[in-house]
């Protein structure tokens, strides 16, 4: 009798760890793909913002044609690369908008009617924000993916999530050449 | 000199600090239930039960009705987005790195600089700056300190910190008890009959320890708060990936000689930098709510990567200068 009991506790105590883990690798891939919307979320506000921003600005600065056609490319660019739900390639777009919006700001700060217009200002905040939100989210989700991606490897874990087939999150990075680049500002 | 410290080093020798201080608080309050309970004749349980009883009360109080009394003792009053733009930004962008719902969010009309945070969890949670902070610092220095007072939220230091206070306060309560019983029922135990050599050993033990444990409660107690101060410095660092701008803000609020009008003791230990500022110089530091600002540029700056070369630089702004951006 003893025996059975025994053993019937051992597979009830097994069986509890089994879960436990489950649950957690669940918990930590749905917080992954949370961090992630996040990121979205914020990608989305930029897209709004970058044409009032542009807007207001294009006219004192007729001249500047091709800064904002190179703008407009990218914001389509990244746009397309988001839909796709694809990490590596929606984070090359996006990294190649930021790129591209550096002059942008570089110019406001030099045009002192511009910086001194209380639209342009409140705009910038917002973009200077939207950019840190967007930097933000993809910390969180970098070092959410790296708790998860820990967590696989590790063991006794990682045999548990072979069993379930979890795969690991890529991290958002940014494998862009022009983004790594100095900004160059020509007038 | 302690070695450089990274950031991830940084919050994981906190929290082990903080979890060792507060096991060292349950096991004195432990003792002091158990051997003043048996000096007074009580089973030892009864004593820490009663101790954990009444000063749970009080707890309960400071949980539930806490947070207003704290923002109304400030004088703090809730803004909205159209008043103050880019505060409601730096708040939402440290929400967003730390993955927490942002807190409702106040201000303090004072020149002083100062900020605290408070609140139940994440999602129920308050931040107020003053009017001085939004003034003196710029948004890389607000944003380390937005992020010190978000990293105080999700860390859940209000409920520990409520935790601890409880049992600081259980432990003051059964060493009251056992003073107010020596007056009443003293007399009566130097005719008891029984026990004898370990009857009295004990009731030494608990002599001693009635005298000692209150003021062990309060010790543990400032190491615990100065451990989650420094730690919400470290998450600070992790949540902008900047300490350099928190040192910046510290080293600003710490210099600025304004008092802080509605600073009282009560909530002293809830603001970023202590405002009870000569109390803070007076006291032994040992009671110290807030570890010394130096020591806490110094550990920000150690996980930049820097260390200073002499002591004397460590308050002076000018021959150390982080990147001012807007």
């Amino acid at each position: 009798m003893v025996p059975w009991l025994i053993a019937l506790g051992a597979f009830v105590l097994i069986a509890l760890w089994f879960a436990a883990v489950y649950n957690g690798l669940i918990a930590l891939r749905n917080q992954v793909k949370n961090a992630w919307s996040q990121i979205d979320i914020q990608l989305k506000r930029r897209y709004d913002l970058i044409p009032n921003l542009v807007n207001t600005v294009k006219g004192f600065m007729k001249h500047e044609k091709d800064i904002f056609e190179k703008i407009a490319t990218a914001r389509q660019a990244a746009m397309a690369a988001g839909a796709s739900g694809n990490v590596a390639a929606t984070a090359q777009a996006e990294g190649a908008l930021a790129a591209a919006m550096r002059p942008l700001f570089a110019l406001v700060e030099n045009y002192p009617d511009l910086k001194s217009n209380q639209n342009v200002q409140s705009l910038m905040e917002e973009l200077t924000s939207t950019e840190n939100k967007i930097s933000f989210s993809r910390q969180l989700y970098n070092d959410v993916v790296t708790q998860f991606n820990t967590k696989l490897e590790s063991i006794p874990t990682n045999v548990i999530a072979g069993m379930f087939q979890f795969k690991a999150a890529e991290f958002f990075q940014v494998e862009n050449a022009v983004e790594r680049q100095a900004v160059k500002v020509e007038f | 000199m302690e070695a450089r410290v990274n950031l991830y080093q940084a919050k994981s020798r906190n929290r082990r600090d903080s979890v060792l201080l507060f096991l060292g608080m349950g096991i004195l309050f432990g003792l002091a239930g158990a051997l003043i309970g048996g000096g007074l004749g009580m089973p030892p349980l009864g004593g820490v039960a009663i101790g954990l009883a009444v000063a749970g009360i009080q707890g309960a109080v400071g949980w539930f009705a806490g947070d207003e009394i704290v923002l109304s003792m400030s004088g703090a009053r809730e803004v909205d987005y159209a008043e103050f733009p880019q505060l409601f930004n730096v708040v939402e962008e440290m929400s967003i790195a730390a993955g927490i719902p942002a807190p409702r969010i106040f201000v303090i009309e004072d020149s002083a600089p100062n900020a605290f945070a408070t609140g139940k969890k994440p999602g129920k949670a308050y931040v107020a700056v003053t009017t001085g902070l939004l003034d003196k610092l710029n948004r890389e220095e607000l944003q380390g300190v937005i992020g010190h007072e978000i990293a105080h939220i999700r860390n859940g230091d209000v409920r520990f910190g409520i935790l601890m206070a409880v049992l600081v306060g259980a432990i003051v309560l059964l060493c009251d008890m056992f003073w107010r019983s020596m007056r009443f029922g003293g007399a009566r135990r130097s005719r008891s009959s029984k026990g004898g050599s370990a009857t009295a050993i004990l009731f030494v033990l608990a002599v001693l320890f009635a005298i000692l444990a209150p003021i062990l409660a309060k010790i543990i107690q400032m190491a615990w708060s100065r451990q989650r101060e420094y730690l919400a410095d470290a998450s600070s660092a992790e949540l902008t990936r900047n300490p350099l701008g928190l040192a910046s803000a510290l080293r600003k609020i710490a210099h600025d000689p304004e008092p802080l009008e509605a600073a009282n003791r009560a909530m002293q230990h809830l603001y970023i930098v202590n405002p009870v500022k000569p109390l803070e110089e007076r006291a032994k530091l040992v009671f110290a709510t807030h570890p010394p600002v130096e020591e806490r540029v110094r550990r920000l700056e150690s996980i930049a990567g820097f260390q200073r070369l002499s002591e004397a630089e460590n308050l002076d702004s000018q021959s150390f200068a982080p990147s001012q951006g807007q």
